[in-house]
């Protein structure tokens, strides 16, 4: 990290750069494979998948910024217990709020909602990025990584839904007469599904950098 | 002058050459195969013979999609997955509805073999691992069974066969009422034993003329199959017969314990898909153990397993998982029962 970049507002490209870094490239589920717990356990549906993206996006994006703004005044030896008390901080409010919003969710999520603090994906941005990096860059870190994480989240939760009890988000798409698939709502569901994202984002990337390579080639 | 033509030709080892391919053997496995089929049409009618052509086919799709994806040459001419296709039919209830077949022929093909890079590469038996998905994913379907002989069977399906799609199948009680020929109240003899207490003779049983999966019942004519493989020499007969005597011997244990819950040792060799399972699943070439030793202990594990799944378990049916978990354990056997390497000091291990 130079100086200037400290006092140089960053370009709209770098901007963006971090910001799709964790919505497409640095996907926090289907690249770096992080906050498996929540990504397996809360996606039987596509609501519940939904409402935990919105949280854990909350508290990223809330962390980030807070602990951007205090990272020079962290000394270095205590700086990961006070990253867990900001994180736990925002966990405490979102745990509230979805409690006042939807009682539905909040029992469907269960201990799901506490255990975002221990999501390792929001300690490892906090500690990979929000304490090197100015506020506004944190924060659109946090909302790229976030975004990537709930659309991970909506993934899984589609397919399961759909084929676990044939509705998407409530809605019935077969009729009364739907066979509900019911290994897609239990646990080896949620690893099956997870496997088979994994393998498309896989195949797609892998795909592109071939293109990618036969075009240098060319050129 | 003319070329010399060589006269001693220098090759590394292996140099002792049979004829014997992967395409011969997995051909000589459907063609033992192929009896068993014939039986399930005779006994279950149309519907069977329905099961087991979208069975294969769907397996045979599969494959095909896979080598297409992976740029591969086709591997359909190894036959391996045409055994696939018909064992997870012969697994299944005759009146399976077929769109849940294509999904087992697919989840088999793909998820049991191909994922783990084709032939030779699956740790588990595909047709094993299709039937479990479906197991877990429609248990209702899976244990809805239709009686044996039924009136019709050449002139009608049975109505689950043609589901449509992601629905669910229709009751099958008044269909049953109407065509059966005996008592039958839509249980398996295993069902029956377990939940009734009440077993069936051993004479049905032996010949296969009761209610059951398309493929499991004739107990004669796997054993028959089984020794035209095992004679030529295509399929290991120790890991059949070890599961088997296992399973004899545990059923045994149990049953002279307890006489009145526990059936008799000949019932659970007969009934069930445990012949179908030792013979032509347990053997699968690439799942399971080669070492001399491993092949009687993998055999006796699954063997057992069975046994204790029917007996303790909530399930009537043990073989599926029985066979799966022995898959699993094969390469720790592999490892634990090392033989020496000749010339090597006896103490000291060389893996």
């Amino acid at each position: 990290m130079t100086g200037a970049h400290l006092v140089q507002a960053p370009s709209p490209s770098e901007n963006y750069e971090t910001f799709f870094n964790g919505l497409w490239k640095q996907n926090p589920v289907f690249v770096q494979v992080l906050g498996m717990c929540p990504t397996l356990a809360v996606t039987n549906s596509v609501r519940n998948a939904l409402a935990m993206g919105a949280a854990t996006l909350f508290v990223l994006v809330c962390s980030n910024m807070l602990i951007s703004l205090v990272r020079k005044r962290v000394p270095k030896q205590v700086r990961i217990a006070t990253y867990i008390l900001i994180i736990a901080t925002f966990v405490t409010i979102v745990d509230y709020l979805i409690k006042a919003l939807s009682i539905a969710v909040y029992k469907a999520l269960g201990p799901f909602i506490a255990l975002i603090v221990v999501n390792c994906m929001i300690l490892g941005r906090a500690e990979a990025f929000a304490s090197r990096n100015p506020p506004g860059k944190a924060i659109l870190d946090g909302l790229g990584m976030g975004l990537g994480f709930s659309f991970a989240l909506l993934c899984l939760g589609a397919v399961r839904e759909v084929l676990g009890a044939g509705t998407f988000l409530g809605v019935p798409l077969f009729g009364p007469r739907f066979q509900p698939w019911v290994l897609f709502l239990l646990p080896p569901g949620g690893f099956l599904t997870l496997a088979l994202w994994l393998l498309v984002f896989r195949a797609w990337q892998s795909r592109k950098e071939r293109k990618q390579e036969q075009w240098r080639a060319a050129a | 002058m003319p070329p010399l033509a060589p006269e001693i030709e220098l090759r590394t080892s292996p140099h002792f050459h049979s004829n014997r391919s992967v395409e011969m053997i997995m051909r000589n496995v459907v063609y033992a195969l192929l009896p068993l089929c014939a039986f399930s049409v005779w006994n279950f009618g149309l519907s069977a013979l329905a099961l087991i052509l979208v069975s294969v086919l769907s397996c045979l799709v599969t494959e095909h999609l896979f080598c297409w994806l992976s740029r591969r040459k086709s591997s359909l001419g190894d036959w391996s997955v045409t055994i696939t296709g018909i064992l997870l039919a012969l697994t299944l209830p005759p009146g399976f509805p077929l769109w849940m077949v294509a999904v087992g022929g697919f989840v088999s093909v793909g998820l049991g073999k191909m994922a783990f890079g084709g032939l030779g590469f699956n740790v588990f038996n595909p047709a094993l691992v299709g039937r479990a998905f479906l197991q877990a994913c429609f248990p209702t379907a899976i244990t809805a069974y239709s009686p044996a002989l039924a009136k019709n069977r050449f002139t009608e399906f049975i109505p689950t066969t043609f589901t449509p799609p992601f629905l669910q199948p229709p009751p099958l009680a008044d269909w049953i009422e109407r065509v059966r020929v005996d008592a039958f109240s839509g249980a398996t003899p295993l069902m029956q034993q377990k939940f009734d207490k009440v077993t069936a003779d051993w004479q049905p049983l032996f010949f296969g003329t009761v209610s059951g999966s398309a493929g499991e019942t004739p107990a004669l004519l796997i054993l028959l199959c089984g020794a035209y493989l095992a004679a030529r020499n295509f399929m290991d007969w120790r890991i059949a017969f070890s599961m088997l005597a296992s399973a004899f011997v545990s059923g045994a244990a149990f049953h002279f314990l307890n006489p009145a819950v526990y059936p008799h040792p000949w019932f659970v060799l007969l009934s069930g898909g445990l012949m179908l399972g030792a013979v032509f699943m347990a053997t699968d070439m690439v799942a399971s153990p080669v070492t001399p030793t491993g092949v009687w202990i993998y055999g006796a594990l699954m063997g057992l397993i069975t046994v204790v799944i029917r007996n303790l378990g909530g399930l009537p049916e043990g073989v599926m998982y029985a066979i799966l978990l022995g898959n699993a354990v094969s390469p720790l056997i592999d490892n634990l029962t090392q033989p020496r390497v000749y010339g090597v000091h006896p103490r000291r291990r060389t893996a």
